[in-house]
């Protein structure tokens, strides 16, 4: 009897495991569909079709340019997505314990990360000079605010037996934070680092976008100035894919934290 | 209500007085004047700028733009949830697309949406559209899913018309999350049309300021950015507030 229920459930485990490639395939043809009805409409002139782009894509890894504008990217984001985290958990935990503070700074964050953030790069541009420390100082502009805010949400969203015990415990302040609350919290700190990451990137890309003679960002800008439709196009993919991919990987990292 | 009011009470100060430090930074030579411009000057520059009508095209332009990207992206937005909340085997396929869209950053899309359409109106409202439409959609769909089907029996029971369950039912129940996917189209529409104007345009708030960053003239800049940001924090603080007022006399019956 129970034999038969396992194999009851196994069988639709496996079913819905094929319902969900089946989507997933879908979803591939259907997007692959529509960039290529996009790139035929338009005859190439602003999106290469898929193909191409991927014929594009191999011969561009084959040189150094690409590496190099890669390299300039990855290196800024880097830097900036460590700042924005480690600075974004930091405020949030203290924002989160000390809730009049967190009170007074929410509406300024939750300000901050509505407004078109893009007008103040001309100032991190006068402050920080032309290069690499205003894109990674404009990364962390846009990064910093999500993560600040979701770890708030996550230390005041916890059970007040844990604060208090680490108070019994009599745990200094960093103790409480680095064995209490930073463990308690972690789904919501990766979700947290999750957002923060693609707004990184954005902030990344957009200060290479502007004015700004390295990275993908201006390749990408680049590519469309100089009418080289295939480059632009494949630039896109190339963020595209990293983007989507990061992001999944941190969803499961998410799950699988919150398991626990 | 107490607390409520001496934490604004503090954060006003506390703005006032980072307002006041800078000014004075500016004004005794620790902050170049070349990098930054008293925030007293950001104002009077303002203030010259929108009452000397230079601006006027510009203004029209910009907000011409969102609002046509905003109508645009609630429009869709909600025409797609409410198709995808109707359709299931639909809503799976194109499920993890909605899961994975804001992690892509909608902006790189925008050169070619240029090399499209050329320069002009059409990419921004298009970015426009893009960056917003699926926060609508998204929230559209948290909203139908919400409305709790004891309601919807409830409808059955007394036989409404489905305008009539649509209007009386859905939409009060799903009213605040109906409402938090307007905020966040509002706010996605403006920050995606600006950035597309300041990188890449011939037109528009956005354009000036990069115009004016260009061309070196920092006080033409700073009135130009305090003033689009002036108003983006302005349309969004409305929103908010409303928000808050919906949610509470939601909560008090």
């Amino acid at each position: 009897m129970s034999d038969v229920s396992l194999e009851d459930a196994l069988s639709k485990v496996a079913r819905a495991r094929r319902v969900r490639a089946l989507d997933a395939t879908l979803l591939t043809l259907l997007i692959l569909a529509v960039w290529q009805a996009v790139g035929i409409w338009t005859r190439g002139v602003a999106i290469a079709p898929p193909l191409q782009t991927l014929a594009y894509l191999f011969d561009l890894f084959g040189t150094a340019m690409f590496w190099n504008h890669a390299a300039a990217t990855l290196y800024a984001f880097f830097l900036a997505f460590v700042l924005a985290s480690l600075i974004g958990l930091a405020l949030g935990l203290i924002f989160g314990v000390h809730r009049f503070t967190g009170e007074v700074a929410e509406p300024i964050l939750a300000g901050f990360y509505t407004i078109p953030k893009v007008t103040l790069y001309p100032v991190v541009l006068l402050i920080f000079g032309l290069g690499l420390s205003a894109k990674v100082a404009f990364g962390v502009m846009h990064g910093l605010v999500p993560m600040t805010l979701f770890t708030m949400g996550a230390v005041r969203s916890l059970p007040p037996v844990l604060i208090r015990t680490a108070k019994v415990l009599r745990l200094s302040p960093v103790r409480t934070m680095l064995w209490v609350l930073l463990p308690a919290c972690l789904p919501d700190v990766v979700n947290g680092l999750r957002i923060s990451f693609s707004l990184t990137m954005l902030g990344v890309l957009i200060g290479e976008m502007f004015s700004s003679q390295r990275g993908l960002g201006f390749l990408l800008v680049n590519g469309m100035a100089q009418n080289n439709v295939p480059l632009s196009t494949a630039v896109v993919l190339i963020i595209v894919v990293l983007a989507i991919a990061a992001n999944t990987l941190m969803l499961r990292l998410a799950r699988l934290t919150a398991h626990r | 209500m107490t607390r409520r009011r001496a934490a604004l009470l503090v954060r006003i100060a506390l703005l006032a007085g980072l307002v006041l430090l800078l000014e004075i930074c500016c004004r005794t030579g620790i902050v170049d004047p070349l990098t930054v411009i008293p925030p007293s000057e950001m104002f009077a520059s303002m203030i010259e700028r929108v009452s000397s009508g230079e601006l006027d095209e510009g203004i029209i332009q910009t907000f011409s733009t969102i609002a046509l990207a905003f109508v645009l992206a609630v429009v869709s937005g909600t025409l797609g949830g409410v198709l995808l909340h109707r359709q299931s085997r639909l809503r799976d396929i194109v499920d993890p697309l909605l899961a994975s869209y804001y992690s892509v950053p909608t902006f790189i899309f925008y050169p070619l949406l240029v090399a499209l359409l050329g320069l002009g109106k059409a990419p921004l409202v298009s970015l426009g559209v893009l960056s917003a439409a699926p926060a609508v959609m998204i929230s559209t769909l948290s909203g139908l899913d919400g409305v709790s089907p004891v309601l919807l029996k409830l409808a059955r029971v007394h036989r409404l018309s489905p305008a009539r369950t649509l209007w009386w039912i859905v939409l009060p129940d799903a009213l605040p999350r109906l409402f938090s996917g307007l905020k966040l189209a509002l706010s996605y529409a403006l920050i995606g049309v600006i950035a597309g104007e300041f990188i890449l345009s011939g037109t528009g708030l956005g354009y000036s300021i990069s115009y004016a960053y260009q061309s070196f003239d920092n006080r033409a800049m700073y009135g130009l950015m305090l003033f689009v940001l002036l108003v983006a924090v302005i349309a969004n603080g409305v929103l908010y507030v409303w928000e808050g007022r919906l949610a509470r006399r939601r909560s008090t019956g």
